[in-house]
């Protein structure tokens, strides 16, 4: 079968510039991976806009809100819930992209991805950034469909909000990297939806504020408090209209860094769980 | 440092309370074709989780043309193309798509990436099929194309990991003229791990994998002579070796 054509000559780069090749192919890959699946993008889409249309519409007379900040004057239901309907995307997507881990390392291209020469914290951390990168394109096209919605968000707090998405996001995605050297197989993927999507969703400030939680448990408007997520939704919510909330900013930086280096640890050749468990599962030999 | 293209001394991993691999220690000279084999369960993948670095051994060393598998990852990992076992191409991307991912995961620039797939492409006679996704290609043709991929960086070593399992016969003989040639003409060092016998030839070095431990090494024709078949010889290895060392040939 050789034709004994001669090869072209090649040497990869092992240095900072080769890795940012390294990083905008797994970026190019992950892209082309989310336009070829255009069903993943409408149900990404279609949740928080059901959330939105419905759910807000019907609980829009129910709900009373206050002022609270960042808003300075009473707002409609609906434009309350938009951030945390957009980073409920970025929570979707986190978990998603923890489950095309489980489901690459089973099939075999972590592996793939794992032989690169790059120090293996940083393979891991551009595809977190890959997967951040196609939470922000569904996240706006969200912000762009409620836009029309009255949300009042000032064009400027698209642009803030940018900074606050990604890393929203990548804490997201370190939680979910996390979870995918704890998941053995795909099929148990199904408990991080029950154990760790809905409570970390709706124990948040996404769908209500917490000093309307507080008034009905003060148990709950604890847990809230110490949900990332609540954070990640207020420094969301708080970017869009074009102001900073620093609590929130620590807590989503510090818990993204400690779950990624969670993640880096397991997934560590010496130490980690891979080592303990084993590759791939259906490989013999 | 070892001038071997792999050399794997005493390496030693446990799963739990099952080793998989015990003292386990070869050597791939430098363009050499070498095979490893081994019963399913024998501990092949185990020894390819190893020295792809999937996971590091528990105990002994891992080189790769001289360059520590625990010291030097990078230069190591940088030399080193692997075929696994499972299909590992993205099957809703094109050939040349999943070719310039992996370029790009050496950190080889677009531009001498493209022109290195077309090479590698004409190569293993799939140049036509470039721009074809993966899905709609046979399985022989998908293995041409790992193994064209995992030659991309243009490695000193390549480890075939049961390259031909579960593909026809013109499929398996094309898989297995590709290699053999590369190694001829173009010194590339190989470690292909089989239970196939067909695919080794005479004058190959095998080292025969066992229980995780390494049962007989030497030259396929010297290792069958006693029994008149590799087959045989290999039967009889696997059966009767006991827990004592290595059978030593040639």
């Amino acid at each position: 079968m050789s034709s004994g054509a001669t090869l072209t000559p090649v040497r990869g780069r092992l240095d900072f510039g080769g890795y940012l090749i390294a990083l905008s192919g797994i970026v190019r890959r992950e892209l082309l991976r989310f336009f070829n699946q255009k069903e993943r993008f409408f149900s990404a889409l279609v949740r928080p806009l059901v959330w939105l249309f419905i759910f807000a519409a019907g609980f829009r007379n129910t709900l009373g809100l206050s002022i609270t900040p960042p808003y300075e004057t009473y707002v409609l239901y609906e434009v309350y819930v938009v951030p945390g309907l957009a980073v409920m995307i970025q929570l979707f997507n986190g978990m998603q992209s923890s489950l095309s881990m489980v489901y690459d390392r089973e099939v075999g291209s972590m592996r793939v991805l794992l032989t690169s020469p790059y120090p293996r914290w940083s393979l891991l951390l551009a595809k977190l950034i890959a997967g951040v990168i196609v939470s922000l394109i569904q996240a706006y096209v969200f912000l762009g469909i409620a836009s029309f919605f009255e949300t009042d968000i000032p064009w400027i707090g698209y642009l803030a909000a940018l900074p606050a998405f990604l890393a929203a996001g990548l804490m997201l995605g370190a939680i979910g990297l996390f979870l995918s050297s704890l998941v053995r197989q795909l099929e148990n993927f199904a408990s991080v939806m029950n154990f760790v999507i809905f409570p970390m969703f709706f124990a948040s400030s996404a769908l209500y504020p917490l000093w309307r939680i507080n008034e009905s448990s003060a148990t709950l408007y604890w847990i809230c408090q110490i949900n990332p997520f609540t954070h990640a939704v207020e420094l969301v919510r708080f970017a869009l209209y074009g102001a900073f909330n620093p609590v929130s900013c620590a807590v989503v930086v510090g818990t993204g860094i400690a779950f990624f280096v969670m993640a880096v640890a397991a997934y560590d050749p010496g130490r980690g769980l891979l080592a303990r468990r084993g590759g791939p599962a259906g490989e013999a030999g | 440092m070892s001038a071997e293209a792999l050399a794997v001394e005493g390496v030693t991993h446990r799963f739990g309370a099952r080793t998989a691999l015990d003292g386990v220690s070869f050597t791939v000279p430098p363009g050499a074709f070498v095979a490893l084999l081994g019963p399913n369960g024998a501990g092949k993948t185990t020894l390819f989780s190893v020295v792809t670095r999937l996971y590091a051994s528990q105990a002994g060393r891992v080189a790769l043309l001289g360059h520590d598998l625990n010291q030097e990852p990078s230069r190591a990992l940088a030399r080193l193309g692997v075929v696994f076992q499972a299909r590992t191409l993205d099957t809703d991307l094109t050939v040349r798509q999943n070719l310039l991912y992996h370029a790009a995961l050496h950190g080889i620039p677009r531009k001498a990436a493209l022109a290195r797939i077309e090479s590698l492409l004409a190569r293993i006679g799939l140049l036509e099929r470039r721009d074809d996704k993966i899905r709609t290609l046979s399985g022989g043709q998908s293995r041409r194309i790992e193994i064209a991929r995992a030659l991309i960086h243009a490695p000193d070593l390549l480890l075939l990991d049961e390259p031909t399992v579960g593909l026809d016969l013109d499929s398996r003989a094309d898989i297995v003229a590709i290699v053999r040639a590369l190694v001829r003409e173009e010194g590339l060092s190989v470690l292909w791990a089989t239970h196939i016998f067909d695919e080794i030839d005479a004058d190959d070095r095998v080292v025969v994998l066992h229980r995780g431990r390494i049962v007989a090494r030497g030259v396929a024709g010297t290792l069958s002579e006693p029994t008149g078949s590799l087959e045989t010889a290999f039967r009889q290895m696997t059966a009767e070796r006991g827990p004592d060392g290595p059978r030593k040939v040639a």
